[in-house]
């Protein structure tokens, strides 16, 4: 399956750079001028180092969904149908990567479908995607 | 912490898509519908949580009309039960039985039905009078009929006459059609019945999960303990599934009125359909909640793997699972039909939510069950749950620990539409009268039924569904059992009466209460009869002793019946309230409210509506409609004092076994509660002590709750709690209390 993947060793979490990667996620993919709706949000450690919160793929949203709105697309990405979806935010709630984003002005949660946009963007060149195997469905 | 994960090597190896179809003859059925009465509207969405529209049906005149929904409607009586008790008051006489064409069944799901973001939100309340008990009974139920109908543009759907030919009510929430139909040949239990007429009146396959079909079935025609199926969509097993309006014989009713369904077609769910006053604190309460449910509930209830049968093992544990017809409160097979079993046996790959959003997801449901018995003999069925009233009420109370034959019993009820909880103990107080000689082979007509004996429960289920035999006698349920017994001279009357374990001609739910005086209270001196869905006190009485006196259970049975009937003003179920608790809620105050939760949903019904409320609002908006049924139910006819007597099992060990098992306990209440010296007594001379002891006590608590809940002690509310309450508004009301207040 697809997956996008940040190489922290390259990512400095935002000190050298403008969040190219959230904006471009942003304005691109979900037409907001607004990096906190990114599918991805790079967050700083104070003493050096950072993290992502990004959907890594692992389908547990997938197995929560009561309406099927989440499905792996033939990548084995984890795909939103909007028009499946009940906005009742159980995704969001069983999430334990917090990659699902929701905008107060829209019913349906978002998050990164590894598109590769941010990737282009990235002046350190962090981040990737890979092709990994999709992980056993988990029942939870 | 994050959530559990289900290993699913533990699950047994069932394929939860296969089962028997019956859609083979569905293009015959529909030629033979009749259209008899069609009407356009014009459907509309909820504003903050209400249509402000009923939908008033006859189905003798075939009247289909609307009806405002006032603002006194929705401030005295919010919603759901609420509703129904307004509509039923205003449709009956004191004189009306419920198969009089005056009798309504009323539907309504509440202001907050319909929400997709926090658990238990799908709730529809049912209200009629019953067949059982000649009073208001409401029953809270899952499923999707309710919120379908509410975005069909109604708070409530009131039906009343009685058709002289079977019809169906079709709601067509999308094209704004309203259609009854004669159905003359459709099935009758609901299992095949529904999953016909959802594929009916389905577009196309997408839209199968917007089509909510309520039914009930054969058993129903010919007893008094018929419940409604209120069905859902699984879209997983490919399957229409059911939740119940179980107790009171709602479906009775609905068969008396020649309804064979009532079917809705609502537009597709949304998140935001119910349109509330604030989404974002909805949406945020939601997700917490979820969050905690993820966090906590593999620790605490495993609601999601096990259901509410959870509880099986740990009530056997504090002697508090019925067995025998609530003689005892162990019994050494229960292992056989605990929660460990069902978690294997259940499904656990799919969804197991009755409306969007629940992240609880009890309603489990058991696949791949071959049937061994009646008519639908050979067939591959699911069967919902079982929940843990099922498991206790046709299993441990029965004897019965075959986890096949508890599941084709608790299959049975539901497609013949009979209350699991109402045979379970109508079953149990049966093989009672067996053992004592009450009854026999001759006056059972060849049915044996000894603990345990699931064939010959199950031959008395199916002779119940064709209304023959002993099963047509059993299914008028223990109150008419008992004086039917009584009056053919079949055994000691007070016996009788102590083991039929009936308050109000309702059969008590799966709790044993001997133990606990609160819980006695929980039953019995209740609305609509021994439901616990008013107040389940025993744990916090009996085993964490937080009950000490007699005011103490006074307060608990003053605020839990309110706390609990806010659930079904609103359309919450509520099992999401105290089934997973946050972390810390053992170091809150009153941690036995959830204080945190008790939060949300003053938070969720601010949003909703827009009306800013507090907790102790939330209460006042319960107390008026808890005061309004207790005047309802004066005026039919009951709701006094000697109608919320307990039987005697209820309340201490009427037989020498019963004492001798607990003879310890019971030697120690002797010393410990009335300072006498049990040596040297005879068994019958202790239990003439305790039943002296023990029916003075509850006598005591009675005078306690009425001064509590500000009635008299004849169990009249006042006119001054009934005006702090606003409802001297209503001068009907006025005048029912005035009769009783001299």
């Amino acid at each position: 399956m697809r997956q996008l993947v940040i190489d922290f060793k390259k990512c400095d979490a935002g000190r050298n750079c403008d969040h190219e990667c959230e904006m471009e996620c942003a304005i691109k993919v979900f037409k907001v001028d607004d990096p906190a709706q990114a599918a991805l949000q790079i967050r700083a450690y104070e003493d050096g180092g950072g993290h992502a919160v990004l959907c890594d793929q692992c389908g547990d949203c997938v197995v929560v969904c009561p309406s099927e709105a989440l499905k792996r697309n033939k990548l084995g990405v984890v795909m939103i149908d909007k028009q499946l979806c009940v906005g009742c935010y159980m995704c969001i709630g069983f999430c334990e990567k917090d990659a699902f984003m929701r905008n107060p002005d829209w019913i349906v949660p978002h998050k990164c479908t590894s598109c590769g946009i941010c990737v282009k963007v990235c002046p350190h060149g962090a981040l990737s995607i890979v092709d990994v195997p999709e992980p056993a469905v988990r029942i939870i | 912490m994050s959530q559990l994960v289900f290993d699913p090597a533990k699950v047994m190896n069932i394929d939860y898509t296969q089962r028997t179809e019956y859609l083979e003859g569905l293009e015959a059925i529909q030629a033979a519908h009749k259209v008899l009465k069609e009407i356009t509207y014009t459907p509309s969405l909820p504003d903050k949580g209400y249509t402000n529209r009923t939908l008033y049906v006859n189905v003798d005149t075939l009247e289909i009309t609307e009806k405002p929904v006032t603002q006194q409607m929705k401030d005295v009586f919010i919603g759901g039960r609420g509703f129904g008790l307004y509509h039923l008051w205003n449709a009956v006489k004191p004189t009306t039985r419920w198969n009089d064409p005056e009798n309504e069944i009323i539907i309504s799901p509440g202001p907050v039905a319909g929400m997709t973001q926090y658990a238990g939100t799908g709730k529809s309340l049912v209200v009629s009078l019953s067949p059982q008990t000649d009073i208001p009974i409401d029953s809270n139920v899952g499923g999707f009929f309710g919120p379908l109908l509410k975005f069909s543009g109604f708070d409530a759907l009131e039906l009343q006459g009685k058709s002289d030919k079977d019809i169906i009510l079709f709601i067509d929430g999308v094209k704004g059609i309203i259609r009854i139909e004669e159905a003359p040949t459709d099935p009758v239990d609901s299992h095949v019945l529904a999953e016909v007429l959802t594929h009916m009146y389905a577009e196309n396959e997408a839209d199968l999960p917007n089509i909510s079909v309520v039914s009930t079935g054969a058993a129903a025609e010919h007893s008094l303990i018929g419940m409604l199926n209120f069905s859902f969509y699984d879209r997983r097993r490919g399957c229409v599934r059911f939740k119940q309006a179980g107790r009171g014989g709602i479906g009775t009713v609905f068969r008396n009125k020649r309804i064979r369904a009532l079917v809705c077609r609502g537009p597709v769910v949304k998140g935001n359909l119910n349109h509330p006053a604030d989404p974002e604190t909805i949406a945020r309460t939601g997700i917490k909640y979820h969050k905690e449910i993820r966090e906590n509930d593999g620790t605490q209830c495993m609601m999601r793997r096990n259901g509410t049968a959870h509880i099986v093992e740990i009530m056997d544990a504090y002697d508090l699972l019925p067995v025998h017809n609530f003689q005892f409160g162990s019994h050494p097979d229960v292992h056989r039909i605990d929660s460990a079993y069902w978690q294997q046996r259940c499904t656990q790959a799919t969804v197991d939510g009755c409306w969007y959003g629940c992240s609880m997801a009890c309603a489990k449901g058991a696949d791949g069950l071959v049937l061994k018995t009646g008519p639908y003999q050979g067939h591959m069925v699911t069967v919902d749950g079982p929940e843990y009233e099922n498991a206790a009420g046709l299993g441990s109370n029965c004897g019965v620990f075959d986890p096949d034959a508890l599941l084709e019993l608790n299959f049975y009820c539901d497609t013949y539409g009979i209350c699991t909880i109402t045979y379970g103990t109508l079953t149990a107080f049966i093989m009672e009268c067996y053992q004592r000689g009450i009854l026999n082979k001759e006056r059972t007509g060849g049915l044996e039924m000894t603990w345990g004996n699931f064939e010959a429960d199950l031959e008395m289920m199916h002779q119940m569904a064709r209304g023959e035999g002993f099963g047509k006698i059993a299914g008028l349920g223990v109150k008419k059992m008992k004086e039917h017994f009584i009056q053919q001279g079949w055994g000691d009357p007070q016996l009788i009466n102590d083991i039929g374990m009936e308050n109000k001609g309702l059969e008590y739910s799966q709790y044993m209460s001997k133990e606990s005086l609160a819980q006695q209270g929980g039953y019995a001196l209740t609305n609509k009869g021994p439901q616990h869905d008013e107040a389940w006190l025993i744990f916090m009485d009996m085993v964490n002793k937080q009950l000490p006196t007699f005011e103490d259970k006074a307060e608990a049975l003053y605020y839990f019946p309110l706390f609990r009937t806010w659930f079904g003003l609103n359309g919450f179920c509520k099992l999401p309230w105290n089934d997973v608790v946050p972390a810390d809620n053992a170091s809150q105050p009153e941690p036995q409210k959830v204080p945190e939760h008790v939060q949300n949903y003053v938070d969720l019904f601010t949003a909703t509506t827009g009306i800013r409320i507090t907790k102790e609002d939330l209460i006042m908006q319960s107390a008026r409609v808890y005061n309004f049924q207790r005047v309802f139910n004066i005026r039919m006819g009951k709701g006094l004092r000697l109608h919320d007597a307990a039987p005697y099992r209820s309340l201490g060990p009427v037989t020498r076994e019963e004492y001798e098992s607990r003879a310890e306990r019971y030697d120690k209440q002797i010393v410990d509660e009335m300072g006498l010296d049990p040596v040297g007594k005879t068994t019958e001379e202790k239990m003439a002590l305790h039943r002296e002891w023990r029916t003075g006590r509850f006598s005591k608590l009675m005078d306690a709750v009425y001064t509590r809940r500000g009635w008299t002690l004849d169990g009249v509310p006042t006119l001054d709690r009934l005006k702090e309450l606003g409802l001297d508004a209503f001068p009907g009301v006025v005048e029912v209390v005035k009769q009783h207040l001299s």
